[in-house]
């Protein structure tokens, strides 16, 4: 079973999902999340390397429809409800570099 | 305000206008709202609109459909084409979705009158409705409670009599739970029973959406309207279902039902398992053989679960980026963008489970924790299968306790957490369970007890919830 979670690793995973935490929240959430964590101890210490996982609960795979074109959803109406369009398309500040 | 059913007839024969059904709905809403927050957002003037659409039609001498001029409420996890739809998250704030759920055209299409959306946990993350951006719901039989969650506000609107229909979505429990503390009938079909198509997504694999009523058969008459395949939703099952309105008289006289023994003992309250232990001789004096059963893997349903549903939420919602819709908070470039925007737009609850399913996920824990996870996931199905070889029917109770006094649990994540180990295991294994009112607790409090059936077993689970029903103390 993994040692327990430290405040490096709720400041990384945090990095990773795009928050930002204040120092208070990183304490707060280290506590918490070891707490959950640390219940679900019970599961890692099982002796189960011969179970297969289960990824989903029912037995569906390859699911087609007919390949012929249908009408999407309006795309005047997608844009219309996003913070910044133009034309046509969803308008973000720069990804890479300086802004033009 | 009368059932579901009784209002359907009456608007269909043209005895009752929909228009006074749903003035009469908005009537009880203008009363107790105030004190219970069932709703992020009334559409009366929709309602009133559709309602008389309907009375136009039945003037006509068409049918508008088995829910004819019938108030529901949809929780606000479920799209609605230009109506908001916020999760109750400040990051969808402002939202109109471009496009209706499945759910919420069949209802309509069966002459449904959608009334309002209603609050849930953010996200439907918790067990209370607290985790709101808008505020709690409160418990209509005790405001000083709360109503359970994530589908709170669907089980207090259903409740305190706003609508006698509802739909919420159930994850690790969160349609029976609420539906067991405020004192409701609230159903989790099997998994892929009722199309996830505008069900804004939080763990897909055990997501499904379902019904909250007044009565086991106004349950059975929702479900049929809105369950079935679904060419939109690729994990909807093919198989035509019967209806299950249909077989609730039907009794269980000859099904073998098993008490389930490892969510029957330790950590549920003493009043809670003494009504469970009242619903197993209900059901042994109605015909059932009745016996106790072990599942032992359903002691680790908990564990599996606070593993795979965060894994699951954590790429689900990682699509709110400030992007596409809702709310975006400004930076020099779009990844401060990005972080700005979610760190500003989720709740605590929310970023939480996000960190944990992230780690879970991480290299160097995903074999000790979401690969063990899904591989318990697999031993709870085989022990269910197991039970099922000698038994139809499993029971158990809903929720571990009463509901409990707002601002109770909302400092520890872990005990909250709790509240779903009796629920959870049904959403492992894809499995239907449905939570039926049965007397009260010490407190006074509803208790609601737990029929759970195989996947595909709605028809005798609702026999044996119909039953419990009538032997209700």
């Amino acid at each position: 079973m993994p040692g327990r979670i430290t405040r490096d690793d709720v400041a990384y995973v945090a990095r990773l999902a795009r928050l930002r935490l204040t120092d208070a929240e990183l304490d707060t959430f280290t506590q918490q999340l070891s707490d959950v964590l640390e219940h679900a101890g019970d599961i890692s210490a099982l002796d189960i390397a011969d179970v297969p996982p289960t990824s989903h609960p029912y037995p569906l795979a390859n699911v087609f429809r007919e390949d012929t074109p249908v009408p999407s959803v309006d795309r005047g109406e997608v844009l219309a409800q996003a913070p910044v369009a133009e034309d046509g398309m969803f308008r973000v500040p720069p990804v890479l570099g300086e802004a033009p | 305000m009368s059932d579901a059913r009784s209002i359907a007839e009456a608007v269909r024969s043209g005895e009752t206008a929909a228009s006074e059904v749903v003035d009469s709905s908005l009537a009880v809403i203008a009363e107790r709202e105030g004190e219970i927050h069932a709703f992020n957002i009334v559409l009366a003037d929709e309602a009133r609109a559709a309602a008389e659409a309907i009375d136009r039609r039945v003037a006509a001498g068409e049918d508008p459909g088995p829910l004819a001029g019938v108030p529901v409420a949809l929780k606000d996890n479920i799209c609605t084409r230009g109506i908001p739809t916020t999760c109750s998250s400040r990051i969808l704030e402002g939202w109109c979705p471009p496009y209706d759920a499945t759910v919420a055209t069949r209802l309509a299409e069966a002459g449904a009158v959608l009334v309002g959306k209603t609050n849930m946990d953010e996200f439907a993350m918790g067990s209370s409705t607290e985790n709101s951006a808008f505020g709690p719901t409160c418990n209509p039989r005790d405001t000083t409670k709360v109503p359970g969650g994530s589908s709170g506000g669907s089980a207090a609107a259903v409740a305190a009599g706003f609508t006698p229909l509802a739909l919420g979505s159930d994850t690790g429990g969160s349609i029976r739970q609420p539906a067991a503390l405020c004192g409701v009938v609230g159903a989790k079909p099997t998994y892929g029973f009722v199309s996830r198509y505008g069900l804004i997504a939080f763990a897909s694999s055990l997501d499904q959406i379902g019904p909250l009523a007044t009565s086991v058969a106004d349950a059975a008459l929702l479900l049929d309207v809105v369950g079935g395949h679904d060419a939109a939703d690729s994990t909807s099952i093919p198989e035509a279902h019967a209806s299950l309105a249909g077989v609730l008289g039907e009794g269980v006289s000859g099904l073998r039902v098993g008490v389930i023994d490892e969510l029957s003992g330790e950590g549920v309250a003493p009043d809670v398992l003494h009504r469970t232990g009242e619903a197993a001789e209900a059901l042994s004096a109605a015909g059932a053989k009745v016996e106790e059963v072990s599942v032992p893997a359903t002691t680790y349903g908990l564990s599996a679960y606070y593993l795979i549903a965060p894994a699951e939420a954590s790429s689900n919602l990682a699509r709110y980026d400030g992007v596409r819709y809702g709310l975006r908070v400004d930076a020099a470039s779009t990844p401060e963008m990005n972080e700005a925007t979610r760190t500003a737009g989720f709740g605590d609850e929310v970023k939480r489970r996000i960190m944990l399913g992230t780690y879970a996920l991480s290299a160097g824990y995903y074999d000790a924790y979401y690969g063990k996870a899904q591989k318990v996931r697999t031993l709870i199905i085989r022990d269910f299968a197991t039970a099922y070889e000698s038994y139809d029917l499993l029971l158990s109770p809903t929720s571990p306790t009463t509901a409990f006094a707002l601002a109770e649990k909302t400092d520890d994540p872990l005990t909250m957490y709790m509240n779903d180990v009796c629920t959870i295991p049904s959403n492992l294994a894809g499995q239907p369970a449905i939570s039926v009112p049965f007397g009260t607790g010490d407190d006074g409090l509803p208790v609601g007890v737990q029929v759970l059936a195989p996947a595909l077993g709605e028809a005798a689970m609702f026999r044996a919830a119909a039953v419990l029903e009538e032997a209700a103390p």
